[in-house]
């Protein structure tokens, strides 16, 4: 068990980063793996819970405090003997990212690790114990590993304190010292990664070799593994680097952001200093009553229920309201398939038809359709004036693909519209015949030329009045 | 207007004070009777004593923030920290309280982080869950470093529990943790943290916006002027027992380091 439970903290040790730790699940499935390879041939459901045995003992599942305590005497200068409690973790969950649990080793776990591994073998007695036997056989490769692994810690306490002093700086640019501390730091940092990359590149080389080179399979596993790790590490002091390079550029865009910010004029408690800090330092029997004063002012109010027997009586014999399940029926709104109106009269569209049908040879003004439109009807002028605005769009292809023999066409030729009703462009209203295509060539110049005449396009005419 | 009259309106102010989600913006009745607590005084006067008369004080009556009231000790309104660990499922023992009350101390300090920011009546602060966990925790680490580099033994006695730093309580819970279901420990200082927070956002004082990093919140100008007004009272209790300081205003949370901490990287 005991060895389980070291195996337990080395995976939980070695999967763990920055960023967040190691998963629950994931250590469970490699330490039920160890447990087989402990004890074969029992059913595949005892190992899992015997990793889960040995995970929940370390993170003491049970206590409120999911720690363990220990006690231990001392006797203090004045020769008086006292017991004290000794709290420390093993394993400890913490919240990723994700909002998942993760575990991570605490630092009494890792020391118990490195202490193993730091132990030389021949003259220790503690080597003789079987339960850290398994870590020390992994031998010479394990130091290296550590010593990368270590450097990649620096590296990504590193980067946080960067993200910090930035994030700071994104808050009030005179929080953080950019005079002399953060030239010192970034300086310190670069210098720190010259040094690692330089290391880890050999260390690279060498490993590399020993993964072509090695002999037994577990050798080459282990170096493979190692190799895996290295190249994190030089990524992640590439990452590092880059975050570097960028922060000199950020604070000055924060100065210059900032340099026109108001300064707040008032100030009230400091709650930080004055407050949260020295009650830290209380203990906890002075402590309690401080903070229940903040508590009861800070929490608001509680409203006491004032009951008066009636209601409650009242409440509890009314039957609830009860609801169908689908809910009331819907009415199915009844819909009438009547035509719209048109907008003019009919008549107006047989005087309309009347009006353009126009001879091919003999184009007319706009201003005189208008004229001859207004005797016939009152309406009839803004039926026209709409016909023929989009006849000057009309496209000729269309017309001809639906074999019509001609097709209206309205020709801008800079006139000006003199009209009491409308305004724009005395048009050229004319009727063009269209020629089969056979005999396109000798005829159609007339109906080709003009779709192309860019003119043909809506020309600018401006209704007034009739809008 | 009458007496009678105004007593009425004086206590129809007061109810309103009692429902902290109101504001003078969104009612016509509310907005009328706070406008006249602030011109009429006698009417603010006659308020005045019958929320005393509730064990009530006043902290504030501005048309942001409608009437903000805080109980006094004995107040049939008082919130007791005893119950709320207990609602909450702590053992109501000192140390549990004492938890519990450093979250709600913790996020009010990380709503307001500079001194001006309290003071600022239109400043909005924004906490969420694990940041107010974070912060509280780092603080309760800053303070054990330093009592371990003043030489203390902080170990502390067995069989004395009050004795202890409040620091260690906090330290030693644990942040978060499965329970078997897959629910989070309501134990953990996450979960405590959350408590605090989700209770806040239903007395009205703080306005849920989003659940990241374990629920994100921001303060309201009703949650500001109580953590004037308990702030100030802690401080007075604190300076009885001789512990805190007077700063200049400026501030102390700040991010700053000094050489040592780049020698011990």
């Amino acid at each position: 068990m005991s060895e389980l439970a070291l195996h337990a903290i080395d995976l939980v040790t070695l999967a763990m980063d920055f960023d967040a730790g190691a998963s629950p699940e994931r250590v469970v499935a490699d330490l039920s793996t160890f447990a087989a390879r402990q004890v074969p041939e029992r059913p595949t459901g005892e190992y899992e819970r015997v990793a889960r045995w040995v995970l929940e003992n370390l993170i003491n599942v049970g206590s409120a405090d999911r720690g363990f305590r220990a006690v231990y005497g001392l006797t203090g200068a004045d020769g008086h003997y006292e017991r004290r409690d000794f709290d420390f973790k093993l394993l400890e969950e913490v919240p990723g990212a994700d909002g998942d649990i993760y575990l991570r080793a605490s630092n009494e776990a890792v020391n118990v690790l490195v202490g193993a591994l730091e132990i030389d073998i021949e003259s220790a007695q503690i080597a003789a114990d079987i339960r850290l036997e398994t870590l020390i056989r992994r031998g010479r490769l394990s130091d290296a590993q550590a010593a990368a692994q270590a450097a990649r810690y620096r590296t990504i306490q590193y980067g946080e304190m960067l993200r910090q002093r930035l994030e700071a700086t994104s808050r009030d640019v005179r929080s953080v010292d950019w005079l002399t501390s953060m030239p010192d730091f970034i300086a310190e940092a670069l210098e720190h990664i010259e040094a690692r990359y330089k290391a880890e590149n050999a260390i690279l080389v060498n490993i590399t070799d020993v993964r072509d080179t090695a002999d037994t399979p577990l050798r080459k596993q282990q170096a493979a593994a190692l190799v895996e790790i290295v190249r994190d590490c030089l990524r992640r002091h590439e990452q590092l680097q880059a975050g570097l390079q960028n922060a000199g550029r950020r604070f000055r865009a924060e100065q210059d952001r900032q340099t026109f910010a108001p300064q707040p004029a008032r100030a009230d408690i400091d709650l930080h200093a004055q407050l949260l800090q020295p009650v830290l330092a209380l203990p906890v029997h002075d402590a309690d009553g401080v903070l229940s004063t903040f508590f009861t002012r800070e929490a608001g109010l509680t409203i006491p229920l004032a009951l008066r027997l009636v209601d409650l009586f009242t409440a509890l014999v009314t039957p609830p309201i009860e609801r169908e399940l689908l809910g009331g029926e819907i009415e199915e709104p009844e819909l009438s398939d009547e035509p719209e109106p048109p907008a003019f009269p009919d008549e107006c569209y047989d005087y309309l038809d009347g009006l353009l049908d126009l001879d091919p040879e003999a184009p007319r003004r706009l201003s005189g359709l208008l004229e001859e439109a207004r005797e016939l009807h009152p309406e009839l002028p803004l039926l026209l004036v709409v016909r023929v605005l989009a006849l000057a769009a009309q496209e000729i292809g269309p017309a001809r693909r639906h074999g019509a023999e001609s097709v209206l066409i309205a020709v801008d030729d800079g006139t000006v519209l003199e009209d009491d009703e409308f305004a724009g462009t005395d048009l050229l209203v004319a009727r063009a015949v269209l020629v089969p295509p056979q005999e396109l060539e000798e005829h159609s110049h007339m109906g080709g030329a003009r779709a192309d005449d860019p003119r043909l396009s809506l020309p600018s005419m401006r209704e007034r009045g009739a809008a | 207007m009458s007496g009678t009259e105004t007593t009425a309106d004086a206590n129809r102010l007061l109810a309103f004070g009692l429902r902290p989600k109101m504001v003078p913006s969104r009612d016509e009745e509310y907005r009328r009777l706070v406008q006249r607590f602030r011109t009429d005084d006698e009417f603010a006067a006659v308020t005045a004593a019958a929320a005393n008369g509730l064990g009530l004080v006043i902290l504030e009556v501005t048309e942001r923030t409608g009437i903000v009231a805080a109980s006094l000790d004995d107040s049939v309104f008082a919130v007791r920290m005893g119950e709320y660990a207990r609602r909450t499922g702590g053992e109501g023992k000192a140390h549990e309280r004492v938890l519990h009350a450093l979250a709600h101390l913790g996020a009010a300090t990380l709503a307001f982080p500079r001194p001006a920011d309290l003071a600022d009546d239109s400043y909005l602060g924004r906490v969420t869950v694990e940041g107010v966990e974070a912060f509280v925790r780092e603080a309760a680490n800053r303070v054990a470093e330093k009592a371990v580099e003043e030489g203390e033994i902080t170990d502390p006695s067995s069989g004395r529990p009050g004795l202890e730093a409040v620091w260690r309580v906090y330290v030693r819970r644990a942040r978060t943790g499965a329970t078997g279901d897959k629910r989070k420990l309501y134990s953990s200082t996450t979960g405590i943290v959350g408590k605090a927070l989700t209770f806040l956002a239903d007395q009205g004082l703080l306005v849920r916006t989003g659940d990241d990093r374990g629920g994100t919140y921001r303060t309201t100008p009703r949650y500001r002027a109580q953590v004037r007004e308990a702030g100030a009272l802690m401080f007075g209790e604190l300076l009885e027992l001789g512990i805190t300081e007077v700063t200049d205003g400026t501030g102390s949370l700040a991010v700053e380091w000094a050489p040592e901490d780049v020698t011990r990287l």
